[in-house]
């Protein structure tokens, strides 16, 4: 039988086009469950998805939650603030624990490169990564290729820019294997600083100026910037940062005049993205918001029958 | 190589072998007209009238039926298109997940007249899956069940309004629709491994 065998989704890494292709074509039929007056299927009815959260998160952990819910599956959502982790339990204890509970999908955030294959290679579970560290974050990437093919029709032979904090992103990260894979050709900027060494190796143009790097791309991908990096000295200051590599309505003049913008959020408005852009008709923030609930939900569908292929 | 369930059922199909043909591609088109009429008959014309086909080949049918309605009675009657996929009962049982398509209604089937249009009816559980999914879409009026052929077999409490053509078979045995449409040629096979 054919399909996609997999028990985990770990990374875009382990993706090859076509299952990345299966993905974006579920998801658009998801998509219209969302728009019905009556937004439940009963396809998972009966499995259960944890959502085990160690780093604060909004908009992945309730996407992955309604999704779960939209598809009949029971889910239970662990936040690390208000379980036994803050009494010490370490994630292979957790993860023993849960397994008890025989969940069918178990969906992971932790803040540990490397963590959901961890927990993927002890539980019989299906695990999907829902970041990791500065590893990766393959529904974000998954959702952020939906919503461009969805906007322009098609994927091979756009280019993309990625701006920000390359070197500790997980969404720079899947979003470049992503891309790539799915024949778009990506660039990337940043502060010297901020981009990893030996980047190029990934197939991508490196820039450090944000003009020269959004010129002819079809799509700008801003990073959210992590304040806290600022301590670590790797930018000397936010208005530094942003009068350099800030997205303002003045520094689109540079970009091609149907560019789209990406960001994967929260957003730090007036630092990587000024409000009139974040908001602009141009932005694709608010879809990419919805894709993530139709591109999750395909996620949960693929994996919740992929642990028991043969 | 990832297509779904259903390849994989054309794939084994493809290495069966052909043991009967029941319908020729003129007997698919009298089969057509027949139900066509018939429909017409049993709802008094096609007022509030939609068929709604189960991909993929009962969509083709559909189109088919509601091109022969439009001759009958003058008016054009609204095709949908319905994937059960997300209502089926057995998803814990194929493997790997089927491939989920699209459903295409681009119309309110509430207090309508519904027509379900698909190839075969065996044991019956695609067309529950079919009328729960459609159900979650409104309130029709009533469901009729229109197929071409009704191979028996039932394992639900479910039988067929319109029938092209009774074939009684074994278990063992698959019925292969082929229609112009998806497969380049219309007819009708009995196969067996």
């Amino acid at each position: 039988m054919v399909g996609l065998i997999r028990k985990d989704l770990l990374s875009m890494q382990e993706l090859a086009s076509d299952d990345i292709r299966l993905i974006l074509d579920t998801a658009e039929s998801m998509k219209d469950v969302a728009r019905r007056d009556i937004k439940k299927v009963p396809t998972l009815r009966g499995k259960t998805v944890i959502n085990l959260f160690y780093e604060p998160s909004t908009r992945t952990r309730t996407s992955f939650e309604i999704a779960g819910k939209r598809l009949s599956a029971d889910v239970i959502n662990i936040s690390t603030s208000a379980s036994s982790v803050t009494k010490g339990e370490g994630l292979k204890d957790t993860g023993l624990t849960l397994q008890a509970m025989h969940p069918d999908i178990v969906v992971i955030r932790h803040p540990a490169a490397g963590a959901a294959e961890f927990l993927a290679r002890r539980l019989a579970a299906s695990v999907i990564n829902a970041g990791d560290g500065a590893h990766e974050h393959p529904s974000q990437a998954l959702l952020d290729l939906f919503t461009i093919r969805e906007k322009l029709g098609r994927l091979e032979g756009l280019k993309a820019a990625i701006v920000g904090d390359i070197a500790h992103s997980r969404v720079a990260r899947s979003n470049i294997d992503g891309m790539r894979k799915m024949g778009i050709e990506v660039r990337v900027a940043g502060p010297q600083t901020m981009l990893p060494r030996f980047i190029e190796r990934l197939g991508v143009e490196v820039f450090t100026n944000l003009d020269r790097a959004i010129g002819e791309v079809d799509v700008i991908m801003m990073l959210r910037l992590q304040t806290e990096r600022q301590q670590a000295g790797l930018f000397p200051s936010l208005r530094e940062y942003s009068r350099l590599f800030g997205l303002t309505a003045e520094r689109m003049k540079a970009a091609k005049p149907n560019v789209l913008v990406m960001h994967p959020g929260p957003i730090n408005r007036g630092v990587e993205i000024a409000p009139d852009v974040a908001d602009g008709p141009y932005s694709l923030i608010p879809n990419q918001v919805e894709n993530g609930l139709a591109v999750r939900m395909a996620l949960l569908y693929i994996f919740a029958g992929g642990g028991q292929a043969g | 190589m990832v297509r779904g369930f259903f390849y994989a059922l054309n794939v084994m199909a493809a290495e069966l072998n052909e043991k009967a043909q029941i319908l020729d591609p003129s007997a698919i088109q009298r089969a057509i007209t027949r139900i066509a009429h018939e429909i017409v008959e049993r709802n008094n014309g096609t007022d509030n009238l939609v068929l709604i086909g189960l991909r993929s080949r009962g969509v083709d049918l559909a189109r088919r039926i509601a091109k022969e309605l439009t001759l009958i009675a003058g008016t054009e009657t609204p095709v949908g298109a319905l994937d059960v996929t997300l209502y089926r009962d057995d998803l814990d049982k194929v493997g790997p997940q089927p491939v989920v398509r699209k459903t295409e209604i681009p119309f309110s089937i509430n207090e309508k007249r519904v027509v379900l249009v698909d190839d075969v009816l065996y044991t019956g559980r695609t067309i529950r899956a079919a009328m729960d999914g459609l159900i979650d879409l409104g309130r029709p009026r009533l469901i009729q069940l229109a197929v071409l052929i009704d191979r028996g077999h039932r394992e639900l409490p479910i039988r067929a309004d319109y029938v092209g053509k009774n074939v009684p078979t074994s278990r063992e045995e698959q019925i292969q629709v082929l229609l112009t449409e998806e497969d380049g040629e219309d007819r009708v096979v009995i196969v067996e491994p």
